[in-house]
C-alpha cells in the first residue's frame, strides 16, 4: 500500500482533493486524518480572495456544480492560521497554490517550502471559476510549461501540476508539464458545466458556468488519466468522482499511481479514509 | 463538537400539506444542540441525490434522547426523505452551525416564521422559557393547507398568532406585518425587545427593516444551498458587512444588521 510518489512517502495512495477538505482541521472532529496517504489543502493565493458571489453551488445528477472562486485568506494568514494545525499531522501535506501571474506561482512555492511540514506543491492551473489565471493557464501548453519551470526553479520540493479536462487534447498539456520538469500530474480538475433554474429562467450559479464534480465526471477523469499515463513517464494522480475503493481501482487500472477523493468528502466525512481502508 | 452518526427514525408524519416532521433518536445531538443549529442529512446511499440536505433542529429533547426536523418537499431529495419509514436509519451530521443568541436583558421576544421557516423556532421558543418573559410567535403560511399546527407553540407558553397570504386561516397578510401592532403596543419596552426570524428572503428582509426602524436587535436564520455543512467547501456563503460568510459555520443565524441584501 505504501508508495513513494515523486519523492513523497505515503503509507497509502489515497489523498484528499484540493478544495474539498479545507485546510484539514474542518474534518478533524470526524475522522483520523493520519489514515490518509496525504492531505492536499484548499488553494492558497498570494493575496486574500473573497471568492465569487452566491449562489455558488447546485446539485446536478450524481454531481454538483461549484463556482467558489478560490476564496482564501491569502498566504500570510494561511501561514498563521493553517500551518500550525497541519504541523501536527503525521502524514505528508501538499499545498495547492494558484497565482494570477507566472511569478506569483514561484513566489508562493518559495514561501511555502520554508515550512518543514510542506512535502509537495500542487500547482493549480485548472480552476474554471476565476477571471484571471486558473483554467486559462491550464489550456495553454506554453503557459503550463512556463509556470512549471518557474516553480521548479524556485523550490526543490516535488511539484505536481493539476490539469483541467476542458481542453481538446489533455496529453499535450501533460507533456508540456513533464518537459518543464513537473514531478507528477494530478488529473482532473472540474469539468466546465452549467445548469438553469426553470422557475426563474436564470443560471443556477452566480457566474453562470461552474465546475462539475462528483461521480458524474468519473468516466471523463478515468479517460484523461488513461490518456496521460500513456503519454508521460511521471506519475499520474487520478481524481474525479471517486466515492468508493472500487471507484479508485478504476483509476489504478487506467494507470494512476495515486488517487484523490474530492466531492465524496462532502457526502461522507470519512469517505477518503474508507477508500484507503478498502484498498488494503 | 459535532459528530456524524446513524440515527434511527422514531416517527415521521405530515404536519401540513407537503410539510413533514421526522423524529430521530440521537442522544448526542439532543444533549449538545442549541436552538438555531442544524443537522446535515444524507438522503440516500446512492449518488443521486448526492449531497446532504441541511435541516434546522425543530425540537430537541435530551431526556428522551430525540431530535425533530421539519421540512417541506421541494425536490427529489426531500421527496425521498418524506418516504422514509420508522426504524430506518439516517446518516446525519450535527449539531452544526452557530445558533441563536439569547440575551439576558430582554423582556419580550417576537419570533417570526414564514412557511417552513418555522423550523428552528420551536426549539428557540422552548429555550427562551424562563429567560424572556413575553414570547410572541407569528406563524405565516401561503394558505390553510400549508399552515403548521400551533399547538406545540401554545404548549411552550407562547402567544401565538397565525396568518396566511390568502386569509384562508388565521389573519390575512404577511407575517412581518403582524409584528407592527405588537411593537406599537409595547413601544415603551423597545429597548428590551428582540426579534428572531426564519423564512423566505423577502420576509427576512422585511423583518430586518422593521428591526432597523424600531432600533431593535434581530437575529435571522439564513438559508443557502449547502454541500459539506462543516465549513470546508465555502459553497453556502452570504454577503455580509464582514465579507462572504458561511451559512453553515458563521451562521445559519446572523445579526440582521450584518447582512447585505442583494
Amino acid at each position: 500500500m505504501a508508495i513513494n510518489l515523486a519523492g513523497i512517502e505515503m503509507k497509502n495512495p489515497v489523498m484528499v482533493a484540493s478544495g474539498t477538505y479545507g485546510y484539514g482541521k474542518e474534518f478533524a472532529d470526524y475522522t483520523d486524518l493520519n489514515k490518509l496517504g496525504a492531505l492536499v489543502t484548499k488553494t492558497v493565493t498570494l493575496k486574500a480572495r473573497e471568492g465569487n458571489p452566491p449562489p455558488r453551488i447546485c446539485e446536478t445528477p450524481s454531481g454538483m456544480l461549484n463556482t467558489i472562486g478560490l476564496q482564501n485568506p491569502g498566504i500570510e494568514k494561511f501561514l498563521k492560521e493553517a500551518i500550525p494545525f497541519l504541523k501536527k499531522l503525521k502524514i505528508p501535506v501538499i499545498i495547492n497554490i494558484a497565482g494570477e501571474t507566472i511569478e506569483e506561482f514561484a513566489e508562493l512555492a518559495k514561501i511555502l517550502e520554508k515550512e518543514k511540514v510542506v512535502k509537495g506543491i500542487e500547482v493549480n492551473v485548472s480552476c474554471p471559476n476565476v477571471k484571471s489565471g486558473g483554467m486559462a493557464f491550464g489550456c495553454d501548453p506554453d503557459l503550463v510549461s512556463k509556470i512549471t519551470k518557474s516553480v521548479k526553479k524556485a523550490v526543490s520540493a516535488p511539484v505536481i501540476v493539476k490539469l483541467t479536462p476542458n481542453v481538446t487534447d489533455i496529453t499535450l498539456i501533460a507533456k508540456a508539464a513533464e518537459a518543464a520538469g513537473a514531478d507528477a500530474i494530478t488529473a482532473i480538475n472540474t469539468v466546465l458545466g452549467m445548469s438553469f433554474d426553470l422557475k426563474t429562467g436564470k443560471p443556477k450559479l452566480s457566474r453562470g458556468v461552474g465546475g462539475l464534480s462528483g461521480p458524474a465526471i468519473r468516466p471523463i477523469a478515468v479517460r484523461c488519466v488513461w490518456q496521460i499515463a500513456q503519454a508521460v513517464k511521471i506519475p499520474v494522480i487520478g481524481v474525479g468522482g471517486i466515492m468508493t475503493s472500487d471507484d479508485a481501482k478504476e483509476f489504478f487500472l487506467a494507470g494512476a499511481k495515486a488517487v484523490q477523493v474530492g466531492t465524496a468528502n462532502f457526502v461522507d466525512t470519512e469517505a477518503a479514509v474508507k477508500v484507503a481502508a478498502g484498498l488494503k | 463538537m459535532p459528530i456524524q452518526e446513524k440515527a434511527k427514525i422514531l416517527d415521521i408524519r405530515e404536519l401540513a400539506e407537503n410539510h413533514f416532521k421526522i423524529t430521530l433518536l440521537s442522544k448526542y445531538i439532543s444533549t449538545n444542540a442549541t436552538a438555531g443549529q442544524f443537522v446535515n442529512v444524507r438522503i440516500s446511499e446512492e449518488t443521486s441525490p448526492l449531497l446532504r440536505r441541511p435541516f434546522s433542529i425543530y425540537n430537541s429533547e435530551p431526556q428522551k434522547e430525540l431530535i425533530e426536523i421539519l421540512f417541506d418537499v421541494v425536490g427529489e431529495g426531500t421527496k425521498m426523505l418524506s418516504l422514509k419509514e420508522v426504524n430506518e436509519e439516517l446518516d446525519i451530521l450535527g449539531p452544526l452551525g452557530t445558533g441563536f443568541e439569547i440575551p439576558t436583558d430582554k423582556k419580550m421576544a417576537i419570533l417570526v416564521g414564514g412557511g417552513i421557516g418555522i423550523a428552528p423556532l420551536l426549539f428557540l421558543a422552548r429555550a427562551l422559557k424562563g429567560k424572556i418573559p413575553a414570547v410572541y410567535v407569528i406563524i405565516g403560511a401561503r394558505d390553510k393547507k400549508h399552515l403548521i399546527d400551533k399547538k406545540e407553540f401554545d404548549a411552550a407558553k407562547c402567544q401565538v398568532l397565525t396568518c396566511t397570504d390568502d386569509g384562508s386561516a388565521g389573519k390575512k397578510g404577511l407575517a412581518p406585518d403582524f409584528m407592527l401592532p405588537i411593537l406599537e403596543e409595547s413601544k415603551s419596552i423597545d429597548k428590551e425587545t428582540i426579534i428572531y426570524a426564519c423564512g423566505p428572503k423577502p420576509m427576512l428582509k422585511a423583518c430586518a427593516e422593521i428591526a432597523e426602524q424600531y432600533k431593535i436587535p434581530a437575529q435571522l436564520s439564513m438559508e443557502e444551498k449547502m454541500a459539506c455543512g462543516i465549513g470546508a467547501c465555502m459553497g453556502c456563503v452570504i454577503k455580509t458587512k464582514s465579507g462572504y460568510q458561511k451559512v453553515c459555520e458563521d451562521g445559519p443565524v446572523f445579526k440582521a444588521e450584518e447582512i447585505i441584501w442583494e
